[in-house]
């Protein structure tokens, strides 16, 4: 499979992402830097790091977002190549429109850092469908903007659409309907703010993570 | 000229910094604060001296990258 990861100025999470891309696909993905404005040919994941890219002035993720190789992410997306964007790249994914809504500040205004139960929503997307229908994943959270707000007809449309990937378990930060992870209408462009990418190894205390990005290698065939 | 852009959070998106601002207000013995509610403000020096021009400009300044109008609201002045 062939995958390549976004670096922006102020990624924190790209290396944890390489690692758990290529532990999971058995090939390790191409680092590409923001002010390319070309991808490699052949992709079948696009992954956004989490991080605090541009030290999430102005809006976390929205500079990030106007980059010149968001121009290609968005290309790529149209084509049909998996996207996903974990934590920061959630809300750079959002500020792109690439994916609906948007990520506020935590309601209760504090930083979470903990592991985080899920809930599987739709097991039957690129992204998880190698879950085979297990329901509850643990993944470690870590932000202060992960709050998932939209308007009421666009969280009846996700829902109703199973656009909902993930819910937590016990919502940490306010978001709208328990909203962990959301995908576009077409299916391959996901965001999520917990880290799949930091459960992917017995030492972090799970891999949850891995069949994430194993279900992508799959769908890609 | 100089632009300046106040962007805030749309009425009815929940803004808890503007609510600790309140609140920490109140305990101060504010007790006539019922809300508050915070924003940012943006200072931009351009080189335009027509008035219409530079406010068209900015208002594609705020669509493509100031604010977030999914959450934000912004507003316009033109100084100079």
């Amino acid at each position: 499979m062939k995958s390549a990861v976004i670096v922006f100025p102020g990624s924190n999470c790209d290396r944890d992402c390489r690692d758990a891309v290529e532990k999971a696909t058995g090939t390790a993905p191409a680092m590409i830097w923001h002010r390319e404005s070309d991808l490699p040919d052949g992709l079948d994941l696009i992954v956004i790091p989490g991080g605090f890219s541009f030290g999430d002035y102005l809006r976390c993720g929205a500079i990030a977002g106007r980059s010149p190789i968001m121009g290609a992410v968005k290309d790529a997306a149209e084509a049909g190549v998996a996207v996903v964007g974990i934590c920061n790249g959630f809300q750079v994914l959002c500020e792109t429109e690439l994916l609906p809504g948007a990520l506020l500040r935590n309601a209760g205004l504090d930083f979470v850092c903990r592991r985080q139960d899920l809930e599987i929503a739709n097991g039957n997307t690129r992204f998880t469908a190698a879950y085979q229908g297990g329901r509850q994943v643990n993944f470690p959270v870590a932000h202060h903007d992960g709050n998932y707000f939209a308007d009421a007809d666009t969280l009846d449309r996700l829902e109703g659409e199973g656009q909902v990937v993930f819910r937590y378990q016990g919502n940490p930060n306010g978001s709208a309907r328990d909203i962990a992870g959301v995908m576009n209408a077409r299916g391959n462009v996901l965001g999520l703010m917990p880290h799949p990418d930091r459960a992917a190894d017995a030492r972090h205390g799970g891999t949850d993570g891995l069949a994430l990005f194993r279900s992508v290698m799959e769908s890609a065939g | 000229m100089k632009a300046i852009v106040r962007v805030d959070l749309k009425q009815g998106v929940l803004d808890p910094q503007g609510k600790a601002v309140a609140h920490a207000l109140q305990v101060l013995g504010f007790e006539e604060v019922s809300a508050a509610r915070q924003g940012k403000v943006i200072e931009i020096d351009l080189e335009e001296s027509d008035k219409a021009k530079a406010e068209s400009r900015v208002k594609e300044m705020c669509e493509k990258l100031l604010a977030n109008t999914v959450i934000e609201r912004y507003a316009i002045e033109l100084e100079g």
